[in-house]
């Protein structure tokens, strides 16, 4: 099986082939058909045979369109709001208003940096408590002009640190988890990269909950399941594939409502299309929870969470 | 007396000591202690005042009125939805735990008297895999916050859980979303739900159910905190200052009500408890 970095390049060569083909020193349309199959049969089996750990690396993937590109290319006037009032602003966690197929409605999204500049701002995307407050407050900012939430959800978890702890990051968690069962609006949460844990749950309890084809979503990183429990942290591909962690095995165990296919190779592959496919789907969504009287959502949206959970009752 | 038998009821920081010897050695002060004093003062050392481990069994015991529980636990047991197999497959981890603790899962629900004032409790265990919860702890919650419901009155938690069930992967995440959605059906209804934080309180449990009491006590000696020592030096290796994560340090940055010492928290719950009932 080839890797990505060996397909990248055999697209680069046949694009190199092209160009000589346009200048018309050589005629290599029949090449360039040819190679261009094969590279298509190439990718189509490398993704089909990927493994889950092979997925993780995708949703990180450093071109993986990140929360404002899919803001950009689906909804119309993103009006950033920022602060949580309290103690700041996290960069890693933005809020505000747009439109949505011409509707208002409230995006909470978790932001990755592209640069190690805006990674630093970005805190690779890990918000921390004055993130998660800034949410809540989007919620309740939502509740009170019936705006429908979307969230995007891109983040290794909530920030692990002092600063964090002092803040009381799983206080605020909590609070948000109870918020956003009884938020009186439509919600719809879509992990588009990674899903990590209590940092991603914190804005995604939501009536409709989507994935990314190649978006993962796991109660702990494949790094530190294999670290904890395999006491060996390169054992990453066994714990990923243990895990579940990815889109259709999600799918499979019905704690996801939609998987939105991404091109092959990835969301990056083709930004546009990746947004547009999810756009569709956020509308469909959308539009039939909002025809929904909001105590009938409220109820379902209780019953989606209260009924969570495996186990079985014992005989006798 | 106790209300509960239960061999295994001498651990010092989860080391077994063998349970013929009528003596053990204080890991604090290293002083050879009579366990059947150790027993009848909470499982706190003669000596120093250090507390050692308490049981699921043990600690419902030193909250309650004496021969006032009633087991109203759902007669529920994990499953293995992932097939999950780390360095043993995870029903066989189950099997262990029940067969160590003599427990069906890592927490119990009944009904209990706490200084005269009916109340349902929750208790979590750590020996049963850390006291993590997954869906049968997430269940339980629910159960017993339905309980307090349905028979109007207060619902008291007792944590002791390094968090999360990662056995079962994404199910036991999303038990902190299901217990916060019950916990505000308990809110809606006007129950006090009263969260005791206990050595360790930590991870998904204090990032859900735990940090939402109406009033949260801390027994003296908690770990309190969403991510451990490890995780953040492992991760972006700061350095934590002594106390981190202590509950001195909960408490000085408001992430609790009170710190409580482990012989006064029947009292305290009386008290907490009493401004919640009529008459009193």
């Amino acid at each position: 099986m080839s890797d990505e970095m060996t397909l990248d390049l055999l697209e680069a060569k046949i694009q190199e082939l092209r160009e000589l083909d346009k200048q018309d020193l050589l005629n290599l349309s029949s090449e360039i058909e040819r190679l261009e199959k094969r590279l298509e049969e190439m990718r189509t089996e490398l993704y089909a045979n990927m493994s889950d750990w092979e997925r993780v690396k995708l949703a990180r993937h450093p071109q993986r369109p990140y929360a404002l590109d899919y803001i950009d290319e689906m909804f119309t006037d993103f009006y950033e709001l920022h602060g949580d009032r309290l103690c700041g602003d996290d960069r890693a966690l933005l809020t505000g208003l747009a439109r949505f197929d011409g509707r208002p409605i409230v995006v909470i999204a978790q932001q990755k940096g592209r640069s190690p500049q805006e990674n630093k701002e970005r805190y690779f995307g890990m918000a921390r408590p004055q993130g998660y407050r800034k949410a809540r407050r989007a919620m309740a900012f939502a509740e009170r002009f019936a705006f429908p939430v979307i969230s995007l959800i891109d983040t290794p978890g909530a920030y692990p640190g002092l600063e964090s702890e002092e803040r009381n990051i799983g206080g605020a968690i909590a609070e948000n988890l109870l918020t956003m069962i009884g938020l009186r609006v439509p919600t719809i949460a879509v992990v588009i990269g990674e899903g990590g844990s209590g940092g991603a749950l914190a804005i995604g309890v939501a009536d409709r909950v989507l994935l990314l084809e190649n978006a993962t979503y796991s109660v702990i990183s494949p790094e530190g399941a294999a670290a904890i429990l395999w006491k060996d942290k390169k054992l990453t591909t066994e714990a990923a594939a243990t895990l579940n962690l990815t889109a259709p095995h999600l799918l499979d165990l019905k704690v996801i409502d939609e998987v939105i296919p991404e091109p092959l190779g990835g969301a990056h592959k083709d930004r546009k299309q990746t947004a547009s496919a999810l756009k569709a789907s956020l509308l469909r969504h959308l539009e039939e929870i909002s025809g929904m009287p909001i105590e009938g959502l409220l109820d379902s949206r209780y019953q989606r969470y209260r009924s969570v959970g495996r186990y079985h009752t014992l005989n006798g | 007396m106790p209300i509960f038998k239960d061999k295994h009821y001498f651990r010092v920081n989860l080391e077994r000591e063998p349970d013929e010897n009528l003596w053990m050695t204080c890991k604090a002060c290293g002083e050879l202690v009579f366990k059947q004093r150790v027993r009848e003062s909470d499982n706190i050392c003669p000596h120093c005042g250090e507390y050692f481990f308490l049981t699921a069994k043990e600690r419902i015991e030193s909250l309650i009125d004496e021969r006032s529980f009633v087991d109203i636990s759902q007669p529920i047991v994990a499953e293995d939805p992932l097939s999950f197999v780390d360095s043993k497959p995870y029903p066989q981890r189950i099997e262990e735990a029940q067969e160590a603790t003599g427990l069906a899962g890592a927490i119990i629900i009944g009904s209990a008297v706490i200084s005269s004032i009916p109340v349902v409790l929750g208790v979590m265990d750590f020996r049963f895999i850390g006291g993590s919860m997954g869906s049968v702890m997430g269940e339980q919650i629910c159960h017993g916050m339905e309980e307090a419901i349905g028979r109007r009155s207060p619902f008291v938690l007792v944590s002791s859980s390094g968090g999360a069930r990662i056995q079962e992967g994404i199910f036991s995440l999303l038990q902190m979303a299901k217990t916060a959605a019950v916990r505000g059906r308990l809110a809606a209804e006007r129950l006090p739900f009263i969260s005791v934080m206990t050595y360790p309180t930590s991870g998904g449990v204090q990032a859900s159910i735990a940090s939402l009491g109406d009033v949260i006590i801390a027994e003296r000696g908690a770990m309190i905190g969403f991510a451990g020592r490890r995780v953040i030096q492992n991760t972006i290796a700061e350095e934590l200052p002594k106390d981190y994560q202590t509950d001195l340090f909960a408490l000085e940055h408001g992430l609790i009500d009170r710190v409580v010492k482990r012989e006064d928290l029947r009292a305290e719950l009386g008290n907490v408890l009493g401004f919640f009932v009529e008459g009193r």
